[in-house]
This record gives structure tokens, C-alpha cells and sequence, in this order.
């Protein structure tokens, strides 16, 4: 699996810097035998991102949770070229380094989100502006995110000001089976969503069991109006998606030997195409779920299909199935304390993150909301001192894993960002205190190196178009 | 993995229920009062009969039941000041959900009364109580119309009937909701509170001779007529939910041509904008403390800063939840009230202190209502009294020991049972449907 994806990343990278958007990327190396041969552009929206200014520079005099489970009292990260080149007790400071005294204060690696609707449902909440959901049929994995993604949507300033938060994972909403394409994103503004997005992070699929799907097309007397129509429509998608990709791999295997005319190219789908891709390994599967059961009837379906569930989303039985959770490998996105909003939430408890953890599954928290982003460290806060009443004591070292390497990992880009490590992407925090503590908030924050925002700059302060001319604009938030 | 330890060992407080008429006294407490004081370190809190006898250094009275605090905050029970805590137990399953009352068949409103929706069992009470809220303002959600009916002002203790203040408000959408609810337009919305209050006039004037109902000449039935007489005279507060600046002001306008009427402002995301008119008005507020997103275009000057703005104006603020999260999460408002508290150290935002957001949730919710037994923790008041294992702001404390009108409840709700049921290292010889 990780041997897959990761050669998935290494092609959307090779295709994003070469420029080519067009066909002909070829799986293998060897040139195609025709100029009609068709090839499936894996990436036809490439990421324009590109890193603002990034200094030299060193923080000094701070505390450090690395973000893989490390702590330092004491010492010192420095950052250039967008990279972290040095982190420890004491560090070589790259010439010219612009210095920072933490003066005592806490580093980490900057929170992701694996889970926000920032930009797919921005603010103001309006009608025009609810793109979350192509509600016209539960299978929809031709819709992408980021095609509704609005860059201005004013929450993605406040998940950087007030949250910490340095990339985040946009997905399609879950009144369908098949939601749709997530993206990845840096929480830098841009023009275009492509200004946005995180070069090189691979597809994911967004999937949902339970209530959403089955009320939505039940009400309208479709398929599914139940459970086990949810899991019937998925196996039976899953077995067209099968179908389709053997005959793209007979089509390829024809092109690769030169025997393919160019008439012999199958069908495009659209939503096969993204299918296809969860069953080669490329497209990773964030399955919003949050009944123990119905996880484990995910679970064995996946098996059947041949593909993974990378993470659970809302998993608020999580803790019932944590030992299956564990074996399986597959993690849990969750809250704090959400419960009751809807009958499947209704099990929900404050110690399913630590019951997760405990169980030594992956456990990652989300926020699925657009304040919830802002305060993903409080939420993980929380989780530490219910598990602490009940005996389950996690250093805040292992916590902060929740908040940056477990989601980095999880969506396929824990081996370029997610911790503090030399040679990842210098994606930091400077926090004016604890960072566990209510009473902290972000002071500076770094993405590839670059100071996206200083507390006390007001001109690192980004508002968006919507916001210019309003109430408010420029505001401390 | 290591043993766990047992979950009552970690933090237990010996407090043997005591006797209602039983003098207990609390020991070498961090007492935060509520009042706006720095807290008392070393601090006892005498109570008997329900009621707190003293609050400070002196020692405790001979034959007093000790609770010894081990140094632990004690803070009055917080009070949730904008709720629909009570009135449901899963939001979107209807049947379990009586906050508000908007199909056809309803033709009432302002006359509709919280109390017949609230159950003493739900559920969400225990799992807010043992997070240390006492008290809850609890409101309607509106249904056919700008006047959502009469909320109440209920206990967390466990006694079958919660509403200690049933019928203790009306509550009344005047921002974009109440615009939807009237047709489309704010104009509307007052036109259709103006004629509420005319109405409730008229048949104050004459009850027996008021031509109720659409087909008799008023618009109000009888009954939400009735409902509107004590708004309008004055004698029951009016909460209206208001967000934009304009709107705030509309409210304050209002008051001139109804002088009895008591408006209390609920949401006011840009008071900021407005607070010296607020405060000039001495109209009280009862705010969501970290709303910041332009989340509908009657927010659109959202800031944390709100709260503190105002509350330096010298507007009279409480913390209230008013949002998606009203029926069950109230518990979250330390959080909310301790976010406040970091804003004083963010350059250009404006936070409060410490003692001032613990108030927020204490005295200021219980000034506003007219409580004037609870809230603080001072002689003569209602012992409503929480221990924490920690700073009560702080993310990872917890009450320790819960007291209403000075009775401890049960730290047990039905989270902690799902909790206990499904604890790592548990048996596996019997099905987890064995196991409580």
C-alpha cells in the first residue's frame, strides 16, 4: 500500500513540475507506440502553489512538541529554502537567519485538518454558496472539491490566525455514497484553488455510510433508503469499477506491446476513473461513518473490493471497535466531545479519542466546521485530561501527533510535512503560550518557511475579497 | 498497556451525600465566588439547609461536615445563559425534539410555553450537570413566527420539575430569521412585533372583548394576545435575538414607543460596533462569546473581541449558547468563557479577565434574569457550588463534585456508563451488552 502510494505522489509531483497537463503520462516508461494513443491525464488541474519569501530563519529559546511524539525544553528549530534544516537543543544557524526569541514560549509543527468544508461551504452560509454536495444521485465520484472551492471563503484567515492551521483537507459533503474527489490544500490564500493546493498530495475519495445517504434518496423513494441499500450500492459500484479498470489495464497492456489502435481506447467515466484509482492504490479512501458496526461493514466490503480505508471521519463509536481499528491500521478522525446532534452521533464520549489512542490505532482530530478548525489543539487538549481522569495519561508530545504527523500521514503527505523534522516543509507555529492551554493563542506562523502571519503585524493579518469594504475589515478576529 | 487506574481513585472527593439540613463545610478551596473578586486561597465555604452560611477564610464551624478541597478550585455552578438544554435529546430526531413547533398544524406562538417539552430525564442534563451547570436559561426555537413563545429558567438538580422559573421570558427573532419568519423583509418582522404589542395592549384593555384571529379583525389568537400582556407592561423580559449593528439599534428604538418593555439582546455579534449605545441603553446582552466568521450577512463584523468590547463599554454581558449546539452542549461554555481570557494577551483584541469570565457565566446570567439567590457564591445564596480538579477555564479540568441547592449529585451520566462499559483491558468472556 505505502510503496503505492507513494509512487502515486511521486507522479503527480513529476507531472505538476514538468507542466505537461495534457495526455500521455504513461504508467510505465516506455513511449507510447502511436500519437493517437490515449492515456489518462492524472492531473489535469495542477497545483500553482508556489512558497511566499521564505527567510532563513531560527526560533530560539522554546519548547517543542516535534509532532512525531518528540518534545524539547529548550531549544532551538531553524528554517531555509521553505525547509526545516535543524531542530535540537542547540542548532547551526544558516547565515543571514533572521532570529527569533521565543522568550519561553512553544513551537510545533502547524495543525492540519483532515476534515473542513472551508471554501466548499464558505461563509456567509448562503444557498449560492452551498457547494458541498452534488445531492442528484448517491454515486457521484466524478464531482472534485475543489471545483467548488471559493478561495476567498474569510475561513481560511481565521484557521490560520486563531487555529494554527497550515493545510487542510477539503472534502465533498456526505449525502452520498460516493461524495466526490477531496483535496489538499496549503493554508495559503491564493487566486485560484490550484494557488492553493498542496503540490504533489494525492486524491482521496470521499465516502459516507449511515444516516446522510439513506435519508436523503429515501425521502425521495431512491436507492438507498437503508442501510443495507448503502452497502448494496456501494458493492455494486465498486464491481462496475472493477470491470472498467480491467478493461483500461487490457487497453494499456495493447498500448504498452503496440497492438492498441486508437479506437480500441474504452469509455471514459468520469466517476470510474476515481474508482479505478481507490482500487490502484492512488485515490485514498476518508469514509465518513460514524457507527462502530457499520465501520466493520466497511471494512470487510473493502476487503472484497481490494482497497483501503485510509481514516474513519466523525467515528464517534470509534472506542467500541478500537482493537479492530488497530489491527485493520486504519484512522479515526474525531472530535472532542460531539454527541446527540443526530441519532448516530448518539453514542458519542469524551474519551473516544484517548480510548483510540490506547488502543494503539491511529487517532486524528478533526474539526468538519469552520470554528471547530480554530481550535483543533483545545479539542486535542480536552481528549488528554478525559483520558487522564480514567488513567489513561498522554504525554502532550504523543497528543500533538493527533493534530499534525497522524493527519499528514493519513493524507498521504506525513513524508513532507506533519513534523519537525530536517528536510520537511517548514510548516511552524509559534505559540504565545502552551499550546494545550485555552488561554494560548498562535503568535507566528510559518508555511514553507515563509511568515504567513505575526500577531502582532496587523498587515500579516490576510483578509479576503469578500471581507474588504465590510464591517469589521481588517479586524482582529 | 498499563493497568488503569480505578476511575473513582483518580479525583474522589469524600462527600457523603450530605442531609439537606447538615452543615457541610468546604475546606482549603481556591474559592472563585463569581463575584468578580480574586480568588480566596484557603478558602472555606460554609453551607446548610441548601444555602451557603459563608464564604471565606474563617475555619470551619464546630460539628460541620469537612469536605477538604485539597487546594482545589471551588466556583458558584455555572449558569448557561442562552440554552434549549432540556426541551430534547437527539436534535434531529423530531420526535424526541420539542424546541420549537413550525408545521401548519400550529397556530400559535407567542403564548407557547417551554415547560410541557421539558424533561427532567433527558439524558443531556446529567452530561451537562457533572461538567459543572447548574442553571439554564432555556428558550424556544421559533416556529411560525417572530414571537418563538415563553422559555424558562430551569435547575440541573434532579428533582421532577426542573422549571424552577417556568414562563420566565418571551423570546422574539428581529434579524434575518425574523425577517424569513414574516415574510421576507425586517420591515415586516416590525410590523408584525409593533402589532404583537398593540394587540397584547388591546386585550389587556378588555380580555373578554378581544376579537382574536386573523378573521376577526387582530392577527394574534387570544391566547398569544394573553402571552404579550406582561411583555408589553413590562412585568416578564422580552430576549430578542438580534445580530447586525442596525438591528441592535432597531431594538433600542423600540423601547421609545413601548417604555415598559424590559429587551434583553440575544447573539449581538456586532454590539462591538454599537456597545456605547448598548450600554447608554442599559439593555443587557447575552452573547455567543467566539463567533468570528461572517457567517450570514448579519454578521458580517464578527469578532472574539465582542464580548470584551462590550464589557469595557460597560455593557451588562452574559455567555450564552446560541447556536446549532444549544440543546446539548452548554457544558462547553468554561471553554468558550476562558477563549475570552486569551484574547487579552493577542495585540489589538479585546479579552476579559479571569474573575470577569467566570462571571459571565455566574453573577451577569443571574443579575439579567432576576436571580437573585444564585449565581455567586456569597451568604444567603443558593448552594450551587462545583469543585475542579483544575483551573475551571482550562481545557483538561473537570468538577470533581457537583452541588445543587447544596445537595451533591451523581457524577454518573449516560456517556460516563458507555464509558465505563467500553473501558480498554475490559473482560471479553460475555458480550459488552453484560457489562454496567
Amino acid at each position: 500500500m505505502r510503496t503505492k502510494l507513494s509512487l502515486a505522489a511521486l507522479l503527480l509531483t513529476a507531472a505538476c513540475t514538468t507542466g505537461q497537463t495534457n495526455a500521455a503520462r504513461s504508467a510505465s516508461d516506455k513511449p507510447a507506440k502511436s500519437a493517437d494513443v490515449v492515456r489518462i491525464n492524472e492531473d489535469p488541474f495542477p497545483s500553482t502553489y508556489k512558497p511566499y519569501g521564505a527567510v532563513a530563519t531560527v526560533i530560539q529559546n522554546v519548547n517543542i512538541y516535534d509532532g512525531r511524539g518528540g518534545k524539547i525544553v529548550g531549544g532551538m528549530v531553524a528554517l531555509a529554502d521553505g525547509k526545516v534544516v535543524g531542530i535540537g537543543q542547540s542548532v547551526e544557524v544558516p547565515a543571514g537567519a533572521t532570529v527569533v526569541d521565543g522568550q519561553g514560549k512553544w513551537v510545533t509543527p502547524g495543525i492540519i485538518d483532515i476534515h473542513s468544508h472551508l471554501g466548499d461551504y464558505p461563509s456567509p452560509g448562503v444557498q449560492a454558496h452551498s457547494d458541498g454536495n452534488e445531492v442528484t444521485g448517491p454515486v457521484r465520484p466524478e464531482v472534485w472539491a475543489e471545483h467548488s472551492i471559493w478561495p476567498q471563503d474569510p475561513g481560511f484567515s481565521r484557521a490560520l490566525t486563531n487555529g494554527g492551521v497550515t493545510a487542510l483537507h477539503v472534502l465533498p459533503g456526505s449525502a452520498n455514497l460516493f461524495g466526490g474527489r477531496g483535496v489538499t490544500l496549503k493554508n495559503v490564500y491564493g487566486r485560484t484553488q490550484q494557488d492553493m493546493k498542496f503540490p504533489g498530495a494525492p486524491y482521496t475519495l470521499k465516502m459516507a455510510c449511515g444516516e446522510n445517504p439513506k435519508r436523503v434518496y429515501g425521502n425521495r423513494n431512491q436507492m438507498p433508503g437503508s442501510r443495507m441499500a448503502n452497502i448494496a450500492l456501494d458493492r455494486q459500484t465498486w464491481a462496475k469499477a472493477q470491470e472498467y479498470r480491467r478493461k483500461w489495464a487490457d487497453y494499456n497492456r495493447k498500448v504498452d506491446d503496440g497492438s492498441a489502435k486508437a479506437s480500441d481506447a474504452p469509455s471514459r467515466d468520469l466517476a470510474m476513473d476515481t474508482l479505478a484509482g481507490v482500487l490502484d492504490g492512488k485515490i485514498l479512501v476518508q469514509n465518513h461513518c460514524y457507527r462502530a458496526d457499520e465501520m466493520a461493514n466497511v471494512i470487510d466490503m473493502s476487503k472484497e473490493f481490494g482497497y483501503k480505508v485510509t481514516t474513519f471521519h466523525h467515528a464517534v463509536e470509534s472506542y467500541k471497535i478500537a482493537d479492530i481499528l488497530a489491527r485493520e491500521g486504519i484512522c479515526s478522525a474525531m472530535w472532542a466531545d460531539w454527541y446527540g446532534f443526530k441519532m448516530e452521533s448518539n453514542d458519542g464520549i469524551r474519551e473516544n479519542i484517548p480510548f483510540v489512542h490506547a488502543a494503539g490505532a491511529c487517532a486524528i482530530v478533526h474539526s468538519d466546521d469552520a470554528n471547530g478548525i480554530q481550535r483543533l489543539n483545545q479539542e486535542a487538549a480536552k481528549a488528554m485530561g478525559d483520558g487522564r481522569r480514567v488513567g489513561i495519561d498522554i504525554a502532550p508530545e504523543v497528543a500533538w501527533t493527533w493534530l499534525s504527523y497522524n493527519p499528514a500521514k493519513a493524507l498521504g503527505i506525513g513524508d513532507r510535512t506533519g513534523s519537525l523534522e530536517a528536510g520537511k516543509m517548514a510548516d511552524v507555529v509559534l505559540w504565545n503560550g502552551d499550546p494545550f492551554s485555552v488561554y494560548t493563542r498562535p503568535e507566528k506562523v510559518w508555511i514553507d518557511g515563509a511568515l504567513m502571519f505575526d500577531s502582532s503585524n496587523p498587515r500579516l493579518r490576510p483578509v479576503s475579497d469578500f471581507e474588504l469594504g465590510q464591517p469589521g475589515e481588517g479586524d482582529v478576529k | 498497556m498499563k493497568r488503569l487506574k480505578t476511575l473513582l481513585g483518580v479525583a474522589a472527593i469524600a462527600l457523603a451525600a450530605p442531609l439537606a439540613a447538615q452543615t457541610v463545610a468546604i475546606t482549603n478551596a481556591k474559592v472563585a465566588t463569581g463575584t468578580g473578586a480574586a480568588p480566596i486561597d484557603g478558602g472555606t465555604v460554609v453551607i446548610s439547609n441548601g444555602r451557603i452560611v459563608s464564604v471565606g477564610r474563617t475555619g470551619a464551624p464546630a460539628g460541620a461536615q469537612i469536605v477538604d478541597a485539597q487546594g482545589r478550585w471551588v466556583t458558584p455552578g455555572i449558569i448557561g445563559g442562552f440554552s434549549r438544554l432540556g426541551l430534547l435529546e437527539v436534535d434531529a430526531v423530531g420526535e424526541s425534539n420539542d424546541s420549537s413547533a413550525g408545521d401548519d398544524a400550529n397556530p400559535f406562538n407567542a403564548s407557547l410555553d417551554v415547560t410541557p417539552g421539558l424533561n427532567p430525564r433527558s439524558v443531556n442534563i446529567p452530561i451537562n450537570r457533572i461538567e459543572g451547570i447548574t442553571r439554564a436559561v432555556v428558550a424556544p426555537n421559533a416556529g411560525n413566527s417572530i414571537f418563538a413563545g415563553q422559555g424558562a429558567i430551569v435547575s440541573l438538580g434532579d428533582a421532577d420539575d426542573i422549571a424552577m422559573r417556568p414562563r420566565a421570558f418571551q423570546f422574539v427573532e428581529l434579524g434575518e430569521e425574523g425577517a424569513d419568519l414574516s415574510g421576507g423583509s425586517r420591515s415586516a418582522a416590525h410590523a408584525v412585533f409593533r402589532n404583537g404589542l398593540r394587540e397584547a395592549l388591546a386585550y389587556a384593555r378588555n380580555p373578554a372583548g378581544y376579537e382574536g384571529g386573523k378573521d376577526r379583525g387582530a392577527i394574534l389568537t387570544a391566547l398569544d394576545a394573553a402571552a404579550l400582556v406582561p411583555v408589553v407592561q413590562g412585568r416578564m423580559p422580552v430576549l430578542i435575538h438580534v445580530e447586525r449593528a442596525s438591528d441592535i439599534q432597531r431594538v433600542l428604538d423600540i423601547k421609545r414607543e413601548f417604555p415598559n418593555l424590559k429587551p434583553i439582546l440575544v447573539g449581538v455579534t456586532e454590539g462591538w460596533i454599537v456597545a456605547d449605545k448598548i450600554a447608554a441603553a442599559g439593555v443587557p446582552v447575552i452573547a455567543s462569546a467566539l463567533n468570528d466568521l461572517p457567517a450570514r450577512f448579519e454578521m458580517l463584523g464578527a469578532t472574539q473581541s465582542n464580548v470584551g468590547r462590550m464589557v469595557k463599554a460597560g455593557v451588562k454581558v452574559a455567555l450564552g449558547m446560541i447556536d446549532d449546539e444549544d440543546g446539548r452542549q452548554i457544558r462547553l461554555l468554561p471553554q468558550h468563557a476562558g477563549n475570552l481570557v486569551a484574547l487579552g494577551r493577542v495585540p489589538g483584541a479585546s479579552g476579559v479577565t479571569p474573575e470577569q469570565a467566570l462571571m459571565l457565566m455566574t453573577k451577569a446570567p443571574a443579575e439579567i434574569f432576576g436571580l437573585t439567590d444564585t449565581g455567586t457564591l456569597e451568604a444567603g445564596k443558593r448552594a450551587d457550588v462545583v469543585i475542579w480538579d483544575g483551573d475551571p477555564l482550562e481545557l483538561a479540568s473537570a468538577p470533581v463534585a457537583v452541588m445543587i441547592d447544596g445537595r451533591q449529585v451523581s457524577m454518573t451520566s449516560r456517556q460516563t456508563k458507555l464509558r465505563d462499559r467500553y473501558m480498554p483491558n475490559r473482560p471479553d468472556d460475555m458480550p459488552v451488552q453484560y457489562r454496567r
